[in-house]
C-alpha cells in the first residue's frame, strides 16, 4: 500500500485567479524518502497543507496512510508529523513545554516514544529550560523534528526542514532521517539544497504547479540529454560573460569552482573560441550532471517555452 | 590596494560568553569577501558590529574608513545592508520600495527616478512595479532587495544569507547581481550556508566560536587543507567547535 498517493490533485487561490497545484499525481510508498524539488511559489507548500488535512483541493482526491484527506482528516491528523516551513512552535513556552504540549495534544507522552527522539532530544536537552524564541535556528529546526515525531506518526511531512541551517547540522539532520527511514517512517521533504535530493529514494521536479519528473536521483541525472563541460580560468566573471555571448553555447552557469557549460557545437570550437578571446590557462574537460543540473536546465526549458515564472 | 573594512582583535562580549573572539582582517576595494561558519559561530554579531549597529566590547576596527566606536552614523550612511529576514516594505510596492530607500540614503528626486527604471528594468520588473512586494516569489524579493541595498552606490554592501531558501537557478540569477556590483567597484560582504557559493568569492573566512580559523582564496583553502571542495574545509574546522549552535 501507498503511503501517500495523489490523483489529479488541483488546487487554486483568489477565487480561481492563481493556479498553485495543477492537476497532480504521484504516491509514496511506505518507508520512502521522497524529495519535492522546485522553486518558491512552485506549489510544493500547497501540497504539503493539502496532505495534511489544511487545506481542501479544488479537484482530484488523495489519501494518506490509506485515508482519504477529506473525509478522515481526523484520522490522518493523528498519523501524520508535520514540519511547516515557518517556525511554528510555541516562542513563549520553553522546549520541555513545548514539547509536552504536542505530546498531551496527541494523548502520549514524552516518555512512551522517547526512543525515537532521544538522538536529537539529547542534544537539546541542556537547553530544556529555555524559551523556544531564543533559541538558534539549528537549535529550532530540532526542536520542530522532535514536536513532529513525539506522536510516533507514520507519515512525515517536512517543508524545506533545513533552510537557513549550516552543512554541518544538515547533515546530521539528515542522518536522523535516515534513522527515522529505518524505522518504517514515510517522509515528503521539500528543499532547495540539491545536495539533499540526492539523499532521497526518489525526487519529484515541481515548477508551476506541475510534476514534471519523478525519477531515483540517479535516474534523473542519467536522463540529462546533453553533455555536460566544466570550465574554468583566471578571471571567472570575464570567462562567464565571454561563454554566454558565443553563439555555441546553450547555457552556462557557475558551479562552484568551475562554470558548467553544455554546448550545440563542437568541443574544437569552444576551444578555438577561449585561444581567441585571449585565454590561455582555461581548464575545459567533460563533466557528470548532478541533480542541480537536471533542476537549472529543467527551469530553463520550461521557463523558455513561454512559461514564464509567475 | 585600498582598504575598506579592517579589523584589529575586535571582540564582542555578552556576559562572560564570548561571541566574537578577538578577530583580525582587512577587506579589500571591489572584493567578494565570504563570511561562513556554523550556526552560532559568531557571524552575525560579527557583521552587526561592521554596521555601526552593536557597539564591540574591546579591539578595533574601520569601515569604509569610519571607526565603529565613534562613528557609528557615518558608516550607517556608507554601506549597505541586506538580510533573509528584513529587507523590504512588503505592504509597498515596488517603486514604493525603491522610493522610500533612495528617499532614506538622500537621493535627489531625479537620482530616484532615474534609478526606478534602471532597477524595474535591470530585473524585468517593469510589469511588476506596482504591484506589492508580497505578491513577488522570494527569488524576485531578494533581488530587488539587493538593488535597492546598494541604489546610494555604498562603498559596501553587506549580505546576510542572501539566498537562503532560494532555488539553484535563481541563486545563479542572484550572484550575476553580485558579481556585477563588485565588478563597479563595490565591495561584498557575504554569509552563506550554500558552500558552493563559497567559490563564488575572492578570499573566504571560516568562523569557528567566535574566532576566524581560515583566511583564504577558495583554492588556497583547498590546497592548503588538502581537499577537492570547500565543504570538506568547513567539515573539518566547524566538527572542532564547542558551541553547539547557542
Amino acid at each position: 500500500m501507498s503511503a501517500i498517493t495523489l490523483n489529479n490533485i488541483t488546487k487554486t487561490y483568489n477565487k480561481g485567479s492563481i493556479l498553485a497545484v495543477d492537476d497532480v499525481s504521484f504516491s509514496v510508498e511506505k518507508g520512502e524518502v521522497f524529495g519535492l524539488i522546485g522553486p518558491d511559489g512552485a506549489g510544493k507548500s500547497t501540497i504539503f497543507r493539502m496532505l495534511t488535512t489544511l487545506l481542501v483541493a479544488d479537484k482530484g482526491t488523495a489519501t494518506v496512510g490509506g485515508y482519504d484527506v477529506v473525509k478522515d482528516y481526523k484520522t490522518i491528523r493523528t498519523i501524520v508529523g508535520y514540519m511547516p516551513g515557518r517556525f511554528s512552535l510555541y516562542q513563549d513556552l520553553t522546549v520541555e513545554e513545548n514539547l509536552n504540549f504536542f505530546a498531551t495534544v496527541f494523548s502520549t507522552t514524552i516518555e512512551e516514544n522517547y526512543d525515537l527522539i532521544k538522538d536529537i532530544y539529547v542534544q537539546l536537552e541542556p537547553f530544556k529550560d529555555r524559551r523556544a524564541g531564543k533559541l538558534s535556528g539549528g537549535m529550532k529546526q530540532k526542536l520542530a523534528l522532535c514536536c513532529a515525531l513525539i506522536h510516533k506518526p507514520e507519515v512525515l511531512f517536512l517543508d524545506e526542514p533545513t533552510t537557513g541551517v549550516d552543512v554541518v547540522s544538515r547533515k546530521e539532520f539528515w542522518e536522523m532521517l535516515k534513522r527515522l527511514k529505518e524505522q518504517g517512517i514515510t517522509i515528503l521533504v521539500s528543499t532547495s539544497y540539491m545536495d539533499e535530493a540526492t539523499l532521497c529514494d526518489r525526487i519529484g521536479l515541481i515548477l508551476n504547479g506541475k510534476v514534471l519528473s519523478i525519477a531515483t536521483p540517479e535516474n534523473t541525472i542519467q536522463a540529462y540529454p546533453e553533455k555536460l563541460y566544466a570550465v574554468k580560468s583566471k578571471s571567472m566573471y570575464k570567462l562567464l560573460n565571454d561563454l554566454r555571448s558565443f553563439q555555441g553555447t546553450i547555457n552556462c552557469y557557475t558551479f562552484g569552482e568551475y562554470l558548467h557549460l553544455s554546448i550545440s557545437c563542437s568541443e574544437e570550437d569552444v576551444k578555438k573560441y577561449l585561444n581567441e578571446k585571449g585565454y590561455n590557462d582555461f581548464v575545459f574537460k567533460p563533466t557528470t550532471p548532478t541533480v542541480e543540473d537536471c533542476f537549472i536546465r529543467l527551469l530553463k526549458t520550461e521557463n523558455g517555452n513561454g512559461n514564464k515564472d509567475k | 590596494m585600498e582598504t575598506v573594512i579592517k579589523t584589529n582583535k575586535l571582540t564582542k562580549r555578552f556576559a562572560d560568553f564570548v561571541a566574537v573572539d578577538e578577530i583580525s582582517f582587512d577587506v579589500h576595494k571591489g572584493e567578494i569577501f565570504g563570511f561562513l561558519g556554523a550556526n552560532g559561530a559568531g557571524k552575525t554579531t560579527a557583521m552587526r558590529m561592521l554596521c555601526g549597529l552593536s557597539v564591540p566590547t574591546s579591539g578595533e576596527a574601520t569601515v569604509a574608513g569610519f571607526d565603529v566606536f565613534t562613528q557609528p552614523e557615518e558608516i550607517k550612511k556608507n554601506i549597505g545592508y541586506m538580510s533573509q529576514k528584513f529587507s523590504l516594505y512588503e505592504d509597498l510596492t515596488v517603486l514604493e520600495n525603491i522610493q522610500f530607500y533612495g528617499g532614506i540614503y538622500g537621493l535627489t528626486n531625479r537620482e530616484i527616478k532615474e534609478k526606478s527604471a534602471e532597477l524595474t528594468e535591470k530585473l524585468g520588473l517593469q510589469k511588476e512595479a506596482k504591484k506589492l512586494v508580497r505578491s513577488l516569489p522570494l527569488g524576485w524579493k531578494q533581488k530587488l532587495s539587493f538593488l535597492v541595498a546598494i541604489v546610494h552606490q555604498p562603498k559596501i554592501v553587506f549580505l546576510d544569507e542572501p539566498t537562503g531558501g532560494v532555488d539553484p537557478s535563481m541563486r545563479r540569477e542572484f550572484w550575476d547581481l553580485i558579481y556585477d556590483a563588485a565588478d563597479k567597484g563595490i565591495t561584498i560582504f557575504v554569509t552563506t550556508h550554500y558552500l558552493d557559493e563559497a567559490e563564488y568569492c575572492n578570499r573566504v573566512t571560516i568562523m569557528v566560536d567566535g574566532k576566524i580559523e581560515a583566511l583564504d582564496s577558495p583554492s588556497g583553502l583547498r590546497e592548503k587543507f588538502g581537499v577537492q571542495k570547500i565543504d570538506e574545509v568547513f567539515y573539518q574546522l566547524a566538527r572542532k567547535a564547542k558551541r553547539s549552535g547557542d
